[in-house]
C-alpha cells in the first residue's frame, strides 16, 4: 500500500486540492504524490467529497481496491465520456456469448461423432469470429488479481451477470434493467 | 427539439430537481433522462458522482448521445451502490476470467473433434487401401502368368 510521508510531501489529492496534507489524510495512502493523474481522473469524474464519504464507509482494508476500480472507472469514462466502462462490459458480454455459441457447436461435433455421424463444417478456430464493438476503445484491463471475488458474487462461469445492460435488451436506453434492479 | 419529457416540466419537476429541491427550469439538463416516476435512478447517480459532475458531464456531451451516457452512468451507479468496493470493474474482472475458461474448454474441444474427425477419416483410408492392394495383387498375378 502505497503512503507519503504528509509533512514533507503532500499527496496527489492534497497537492490537486492545493490543501495542507494532515496525518492521517484518508487520501494519502492511496493517492501518491508522483500519480497526480490518479486522482485527477476521480475527482472530475466523482468528486473528492464523494469519494471520501465512498472510503469512510468502507473497512479500511477494503479502501485500496475501492480506490483503484474508482480510478480505472474514473480513466474509462475520461476516455470515453458516453460509455465509461459500461462499453467494455458489453463488450465483454457479447464475447462471453459468442464464446459459449461456438462451445455448443463443439460440443455439438463430439456427440455426432460419438454416434458416428460426420458434421459438416470443420470447426473455426478460436478467436476467428469477428468481434463486434458496440463502443470505441474498449481493452481488456489488467488488474488486481483479487478483484471480482470479493463474497463470491461474480464467480461460476456459465453464471448470468447480475447486470443486464439497457442496451441488450432496450435499444431505447430504458435504465429499468440497470445494476441493482434485481 | 426538446425531449418529451419536459412536456410536463411546469407542473411536475424532475427527479433530479425533486431531490436537490430546486425549481425545474425548462432548459433543466437532467429532465428528459431523470423523470420524476423514476427517483431512484437520480438517487444512485448523484450519491456516486455528484450532480454537479453528471451535469457537467452531459454538458459536454451533445444531446445525441446524452441518453446514453446517463444510462451508462446509472448502470456504474447502481453498480456501486451494490458494490462499493469494486462496483462494475468487479463485473469486467468476473467476465475476462469466465472468457479465459470458455476460450480453454473451446480450445480444448475443438482439438477434440479434429482428432475425431483425423481417426475417422485414416480407418475410412485403411479399408479402401486393403481392397485396393487385393486388386493389384490379382492383376500382378495375371500379368505374370501372360509372359
Amino acid at each position: 500500500m502505497a503512503s507519503s510521508s504528509s509533512y514533507n510531501c503532500p499527496c496527489a489529492a492534497c497537492k490537486f486540492l492545493r490543501r495542507k496534507c494532515m496525518p492521517g489524510c484518508i487520501f494519502a495512502p492511496y493517492f501518491p504524490p508522483e500519480e497526480p493523474q490518479k486522482f485527477a481522473n476521480v475527482h472530475k469524474i466523482f468528486g473528492a467529497s464523494n469519494v471520501t464519504k465512498l472510503l469512510n464507509e468502507l473497512l479500511p482494508h477494503q479502501r485500496e481496491d475501492a480506490v483503484n476500480s474508482l480510478a480505472y472507472e474514473a480513466e474509462a469514462r475520461v476516455r470515453d465520456p458516453v460509455y465509461g466502462c459500461v462499453g467494455a462490459i458489453s463488450f465483454l458480454q457479447r464475447q462471453v456469448h459468442r464464446l459459449q455459441k461456438e462451445l455448443e457447436a463443439a460440443n455439438a461435433d463430439l456427440i455426432r461423432y460419438a454416434c458416428n455421424e460426420v458434421p459438416t463444417a470443420l470447426p473455426a478456430p478460436p478467436g476467428a469470429s469477428s468481434i463486434e464493438s458496440m463502443a470505441p476503445r474498449q481493452r481488456p484491463v489488467e488488474y488486481n488479481r483479487r478483484m471480482g471475488n470479493e463474497g463470491g458474487y461474480y464467480q461460476a462461469p456459465g453464471m448470468p451477470m447480475p447486470y443486464n445492460l439497457p442496451w441488450n435488451d432496450n435499444p431505447s436506453g430504458d435504465t429499468d434493467g440497470g445494476g441493482g434492479n434485481m | 427539439m426538446k425531449e418529451s419529457g419536459r412536456k410536463q416540466g411546469a407542473l411536475s419537476p424532475c427527479a433530479a430537481c425533486k431531490l436537490l429541491r430546486r425549481r425545474c427550469a425548462e432548459d433543466c439538463v437532467f429532465a428528459p433522462y431523470f423523470p420524476p416516476d423514476e427517483p431512484h435512478k437520480f438517487a444512485s447517480v448523484h450519491k456516486v458522482f455528484g450532480a454537479s459532475n453528471v451535469n457537467k458531464m452531459l454538458q459536454e456531451l451533445p444531446e445525441h448521445q446524452r441518453r446514453d451516457a446517463v444510462s451508462s452512468m446509472v448502470y456504474e451507479a447502481n453498480a456501486r451502490v451494490r458494490d462499493p468496493v469494486y462496483g462494475c470493474v468487479g463485473a469486467i474482472s468476473s467476465l475476462q476470467q469466465q472468457i479465459h475458461s470458455l476460450q480453454t474448454q473451446l480450445a480444448a474441444a475443438q482439438a477434440e473433434v479434429v482428432h475425431m474427425r483425423m481417426r475417422q477419416f485414416s480407418s475410412s483410408s485403411n479399408t479402401g487401401g486393403a481392397m485396393d492392394m487385393a486388386v493389384d495383387q490379382a492383376n500382378m498375378g495375371e500379368s505374370l502368368w501372360s509372359c
